[in-house]
């Protein structure tokens, strides 16, 4: 019963844990909801090629809002960066994901 | 020089104008020299021509080959050439004959690579071909094609040259202006003779940089961990949240029903506009004490340090100063009926709103003023039924207890931000259907003081039945369940709580309404006791008649002890003066101030010793 109960627990997380989770940003709103919505777009687009994924996001970034976007998509790392003010977003997606999103030239 | 003669007599035809034409151009000919085979050549136009001095010979003899052995030796050069020898004297002979004849000469002006004027040249051809086309490089070439020309034509006419210089100088240009066409792509020559150059250049302003950089934009650091956990944990906060505000919302939608909605959604706008204003609250609280302190910071100074030089006594006026004056607009056209200290909060103090006028009777009100913000009150309770008395309790300040003109004793907590008293006393509960006069806290225990004449205890309802009417009461200092009770007939009885049916003492006192009782602080058997007949007594309860009896020429109102003294006490009268009084002396002793119709005297707070 308990085996049971937590393969449905994992499978209910993962159905469950699958939006995309805001943890860090000091964009300007308009602005967040775009990127956030671009990132969920290319995670399900390239969902088994984090490279892939990332590169969509930078160069759709790049030319959106401006040269020299970064990006970083894996789930598990620690970073420390340096952003240029009002131009960061790290976000969780699909419940394994973690996203970084940053502009510095 | 090889000697042209390797003629067979079988002469070939030949064509006669190119001979002609080298013929002119010779520049020195050796006229002498090849006259005979020349006159043969010129003679010979055609074979079949055969000239009259030709040689006739056989067949036989033509057929004879004769061998000539060519040798670099000149035929015309004489071998036996004789100089006179200065040195010598004589004619010698000299051995070795120049055997150079020269059959065309032409003076040219080509020079050596590695000679001087070569390499300048070269140099200033290697400068002019950087600085022009490359093109131009074979202009010069041609130039010196043409130079090679002209002094041809010079040299080739040596006579005509004087003669016709315009001619040849024509010549010169046509075959310059011959040369250009071929060579479209060169620069135009300029004729130095015809057209002369000038040019010009305006003053170009000097150059300058100039740069500029703009702020950088600003950065900021940023860092975090991504792992599974975290992730993991940061999805069940969030959906936590998110479950919180949906029962919260569902929580809401069966409480709104009807006329819920509208309050529900004036509660949420509330709630959210109190949400607002209560994170200022605090800092706007201190803000406007801030604000007050220095607006009345010479009040201040004055209340601190009491004991100033401007405080002595000053003739009609005493050594009262009027400090602060608390009023508010809601409770204009009240009369204060009540004051009291909070017996913690030494800046607090309660303030009761009632009317004396027996005819007309309007609501109460109940402030509660600090002594920090004289502009507006802490606390404020509104009745519908003046307030005639408070009291706040000792030992929970928070609890204040009211009574009312028609009759209600309420309790209000200052603990809790309702605006309705968390007690009322009503019908049910035994209330008192006159004004009540006095209430005391003691303890939990309410006791009130009504006209009606019997002193009851709210909850417990014990009632004790007097003659008259009970105007005022004070409880024991030490001894618990002992009070004092003043009547409207100038009586004051002595109860204790414990017995409710008998008075353990009866004083006559006054020949009017006994208006205050108080006992006094430090020595536990005396009390004291005004009334409206202008007098003030001080009893030992022990004894029947009064120690003490002051005069005061009006009617007293209220009467307290001083809290630092046993024996000063203070008096109010109904003529607005104030009165302190020694015991020890009889009389009183000084004359304080002149204060419009007080008529309450608050109690200082009662220190705990």
């Amino acid at each position: 019963m308990g085996e049971t109960e937590g393969k449905k627990d994992e499978a209910d997380y993962k159905r469950l844990h699958n939006f995309p989770l805001v943890r860090h940003s000091d964009m300007p709103e308009e602005m967040r909801v775009e990127t956030v919505e671009l990132c969920v777009t290319a995670c399900e687009k390239f969902s088994n090629n984090n490279e892939s994924a990332a590169k969509m996001i930078k160069e759709t970034m790049d030319k959106k809002f401006g040269s020299s976007w970064h990006v970083v998509i894996g789930e598990a790392f620690g970073f420390e960066i340096t952003h240029e003010a009002k131009n960061l977003l790290y976000l969780y997606f699909g419940g394994t994901l973690a996203i970084c999103v940053w502009k510095c030239s | 020089m090889f000697s042209a003669s390797s003629k067979t007599p079988h002469k070939q035809p030949r064509k006669q104008s190119i001979s002609i034409g080298r013929g002119t151009r010779k520049k020195d000919e050796d006229s002498g020299t090849e006259v005979g085979e020349g006159t043969d050549e010129w003679a010979q136009s055609k074979a079949t021509v055969r000239p009259p001095d030709q040689l006739e010979l056989t067949d036989a003899e033509l057929k004879e080959e004769f061998t000539r052995i060519l040798t670099a030796n000149n035929p015309h050069a004489p071998q036996n050439i004789v100089r006179y020898n200065f040195k010598e004297g004589t004619y010698k002979l000299i051995g070795f004959v120049n055997q150079l004849a020269v059959h065309y000469t032409q003076v040219g002006n080509l020079i050596p690579k590695d000679s001087d004027e070569g390499r300048r040249q070269h140099y200033r051809d290697e400068l002019v071909a950087d600085s022009q086309e490359s093109a131009k490089v074979v202009i010069s070439e041609t130039e010196n094609l043409e130079e090679d020309e002209d002094p041809k034509e010079l040299e080739t006419e040596p006579g005509s040259q004087t003669v016709v210089p315009a001619a040849g100088a024509a010549e010169k240009v046509t075959e310059e202006e011959l040369m250009t066409p071929k060579q479209p792509k060169e620069r135009k020559l300029t004729n130095q003779f015809n057209f002369s150059e000038r040019a010009s250049q305006t003053f170009n302003n000097p150059l300058r940089d100039r740069e500029c950089q703009m702020e950088p934009p600003p950065r900021t650091n940023f860092s975090a961990t991504a792992n599974q956990w975290e992730i993991y944990d940061a999805y069940v906060e969030e959906l936590e949240k998110q479950e919180k505000t949906k029962e919260k919302e569902k929580a809401k939608t069966p409480v709104a029903k009807k006329t819920g909605k509208m309050a529900m959604r004036k509660l949420t706008s509330l709630e959210s506009q109190t949400d607002d204003i209560t994170k200022v609250s605090q800092a706007a609280k201190i803000v406007e004490r801030m604000v007050n302190q220095n607006t009345y910071d010479d009040v201040a100074q004055d209340f601190k340090y009491y004991e100033d030089a401007a405080d002595e006594y000053r003739d009609q006026e005493g050594t009262l100063l009027p400090l602060w004056k608390f009023q508010n607009d809601k409770a204009k056209r009240l009369s204060v009926t009540a004051l009291c200290w909070n017996p913690k909060y030494r800046d607090l103090f309660a303030v009761g709103y009632g009317s004396y006028d027996f005819m007309k009777q309007s609501r109460g009100m109940l402030l509660l003023y600090s002594m920090k913000n004289p502009s507006f009150p802490e606390y404020m309770f509104s009745s519908n039924s003046g307030i005639m008395c408070l009291d706040i309790h000792v030992d929970h300040p928070y609890l204040v207890a009211v009574g009312h003109y028609d009759g209600n004793v309420a309790i209000y907590n200052l603990k809790k931000p309702h605006s309705q008293p968390s007690f009322l006393s009503s019908a049910k509960s035994g209330k008192h259907t006159d004004p009540v006069w006095q209430s005391e806290l003691v303890h939990i225990d309410v006791i009130k003081l009504k006209v009606e004449g019997s002193t009851t205890e709210v909850p417990e309802g014990l009632q004790l039945h007097t003659v008259g009417c009970g105007t005022a009461f004070d409880f024991h200092k030490e001894i618990d369940y002992l009070f004092l009770v003043g009547t409207e007939e100038g009586k004051i009885y002595k109860c204790s709580k414990s017995y409710s049916s008998q008075f353990l003492d009866t004083y006559d006192a006054h020949n009017m309404a006994v208006d205050a009782v108080s006992w006094n602080p430090y020595h536990t058997k005396v009390f004291m006791s005004c009334s409206s007949d202008w007098t003030v007594k001080i009893w030992d309860h022990t004894i029947k008649t009064p120690m003490f009896i002051y005069d005061l020429n009006s009617a007293v109102g209220d009467v307290a002890w001083a809290p630092y003294s046993s024996t000063v006490f203070t008096a109010v009268t109904t003529d607005g003066k104030e009165k302190k009084g020694q015991e020890v002396q009889k009389g009183p002793a000084v004359e304080i101030a002149k204060l419009d119709k007080l008529l309450n005297l608050v109690r200082e707070v009662k220190t705990k010793t």
